[in-house]
C-alpha cells in the first residue's frame, strides 16, 4: 500500500491505495463518491468519465496513483452547493438528454470538457466528441441537443 | 488484475533501471495495458508508470525542421501543438480512439505495443522517422517486426521520435466503429526524394509499406497512378470486420484517397 494525494472537487484528499487500484475505485470506495459509475469497465462507455488536470479522462482506466498530485473533477463538483445544477446538467434536464442516467455523470463531465476547449461547438463536433460516451437509452439528439443548448446556442424545443 | 507493485520514477534513467527489476513493466498511457491487465493477460510484478517523466513529454522542432516528439506525449497534445507543423500527423493523432484515450493514450506506448490496427506504427513508417530510445536511434525501417513485434529490448524506453516533415500528405482511416482502430489505414507522404506509402490494420505481419505504390505515386503523384496495381489478399487479417479480399480492396482505395486528399 502506497499513501497517495490529490485534490477531488477542490478538497484535499489522501489515502493508502494499492498499485492496482484504479481512480474509479478510489473515487467510488474510497472516497464515497458514487456519482461516477462503472459501466462497461473495458474504457469503451464513457460513464466513469471524469477530470484529471482539466482533461477528460476515463476513471476505469487509470490507476489513482498515476493521479498523485492531480486536480480530480467528478459530476459531485458541478452542481453548486447550494445545489443549482450547473447549466449542462440544467441542459440536459430542460432537454429530457437522460432516461435511466446512468450514463449521465460521464455524459456530463465529457460535455463540460469539451465545452471548455470549443464554447461554441457545431452539432458534428459536439457527437464526434461523444464518441466514446454510450447512451443506451435516448439514441443521442436530446443530449447533443441539451449540449448545444449549453453552450448558448438555438435548439429546436421537441414537441409537447 | 494481479496485484504488482506500482512505482512512478520522474526521470528517463530512474525508469530504466526500475525496469531491470525481473518481470517489471512499463506504463504509459495505459489506455492498452490496463485493459490487458484487468483481463489478466499481462501480470507483471512490477509496474514502472512513465507518468512523471517531464523529459519525455512534448513537440517541438529540431534544428533540420524535423518534428520532434516526446515518447509519454499524448495523442491530445500531439493533435494540438503539431498542427502547425506537420497537420496531416496532427490529424490522425486526433482521430485516434476517442476524446479520454487521447487524453491518456502515449506515442511511445503505442509504438512499443505495436498492434497491428494501430495508427501511429503508419504514420512513422510513412514519414520515415527516428524512434530514439535511452540507448539507440532506430530508423523506422528497422523498428517495426510483426504484429506486436517491436526492435525494442527488454527494458528499453522509448524517449522521443523525430518525424521529417513531408511535403504533402495524408492519413485516411477506415474506423472500426466500435473499437475505433483502424479497420485499415493508409499513411501517404510525399518527399523531395520520393514516396512513402505505410498500411495498418490489413496484414497479419503488422504495419507494411506498399512499395509498388510508392514506385507508382514517385513518378506521378496522382490517384490514377494507383489505377493497374493490386495488393495481394494473401496475409491480410481475416476476422469478423472483414476478409483478406475486403482489407487488400481498402488498402488501394484509401491511398488513392490519400493522394487525393494530400493534393
Amino acid at each position: 500500500m502506497t499513501k497517495v494525494s490529490m485534490r477531488v472537487n477542490g478538497r484535499p484528499v489522501s489515502a493508502e491505495v494499492e498499485g492496482r487500484t484504479l481512480l474509479v475505485q478510489f473515487l467510488r470506495e474510497g472516497l464515497g463518491l458514487t456519482g461516477t459509475h462503472v459501466g462497461c469497465d473495458t474504457a469503451q462507455c464513457g460513464a466513469c468519465v471524469v477530470h484529471v488536470d482539466g482533461r477528460a479522462t476515463k476513471a476505469c482506466n487509470v490507476f489513482a496513483m498515476d493521479c498523485d498530485g492531480a486536480e480530480v473533477a467528478t459530476i459531485e463538483g458541478m452542481a453548486a452547493p447550494d445545489g443549482t445544477l450547473s447549466p449542462i446538467q440544467q441542459a440536459f434536464q430542460d432537454h429530457h438528454g437522460l432516461q435511466c442516467g446512468f450514463c449521465t455523470p460521464g455524459m456530463v463531465m465529457s460535455a463540460a470538457a469539451l465545452l471548455d476547449e470549443n464554447p461554441r461547438p457545431t452539432e458534428a463536433e459536439v457527437r464526434e466528441y461523444l464518441e466514446g460516451n454510450i447512451c443506451r437509452c435516448t439514441g443521442y439528439h436530446n443530449i447533443v441537443k441539451a449540449i448545444l443548448a449549453a453552450s448558448g446556442q438555438p435548439v429546436a424545443v421537441a414537441a409537447e | 488484475m494481479y496485484a504488482f507493485d506500482f512505482v512512478r520514477p520522474t526521470s528517463v534513467a530512474d525508469a530504466v533501471a526500475a525496469l531491470g527489476e525481473a518481470d517489471a513493466q512499463a506504463l504509459g498511457g495505459g489506455q492498452t495495458l490496463i485493459p490487458a491487465l484487468k483481463q489478466r493477460l499481462a501480470s507483471p510484478s512490477t509496474l514502472v508508470s512513465l507518468g512523471a517523466i517531464a523529459e519525455i513529454r512534448g513537440v517541438c522542432l529540431d534544428d533540420d525542421g524535423r518534428v520532434c516528439i516526446g515518447g509519454g506525449t499524448t495523442h491530445a497534445t500531439v493533435a494540438r501543438q503539431a498542427a502547425a507543423h506537420y497537420p496531416a500527423l496532427a490529424a490522425m493523432a486526433g482521430r485516434i480512439g476517442d476524446p479520454a484515450v487521447r487524453n491518456r493514450g502515449t506515442l511511445g506506448g503505442s509504438l512499443a505495443n505495436n498492434d497491428p490496427s494501430a495508427c501511429y506504427p503508419a504514420a512513422v513508417l510513412a514519414s520515415n522517422a527516428t524512434v530514439i530510445t535511452n540507448t539507440r536511434r532506430i530508423a523506422a525501417d528497422d523498428y517495426f517486426q510483426g504484429m506486436f513485434t517491436t526492435a525494442l529490448e527488454e527494458g528499453e524506453l522509448i524517449t522521443e521520435v523525430r518525424f521529417p516533415v513531408p511535403q504533402a500528405a495524408n492519413y485516411q482511416k477506415f474506423v472500426q466503429p466500435a473499437s475505433r482502430f483502424a479497420l485499415t489505414a493508409v499513411f501517404v507522404a510525399r518527399f523531395a526524394d520520393g514516396v512513402r506509402v505505410a498500411v495498418t490494420g490489413a496484414s497479419e505481419e503488422g504495419v507494411f509499406r506498399w512499395t509498388e505504390a510508392e514506385a507508382a505515386l514517385s513518378d506521378s503523384f496522382t490517384p490514377g497512378a494507383l489505377a493497374a496495381l493490386s495488393v495481394p489478399a494473401d496475409g491480410m487479417i481475416d476476422d469478423l470486420h472483414g476478409t483478406p479480399e475486403y482489407r487488400a480492396h481498402l488498402v488501394r482505395v484509401l491511398t488513392g484517397r490519400a493522394v487525393a486528399a494530400a493534393g
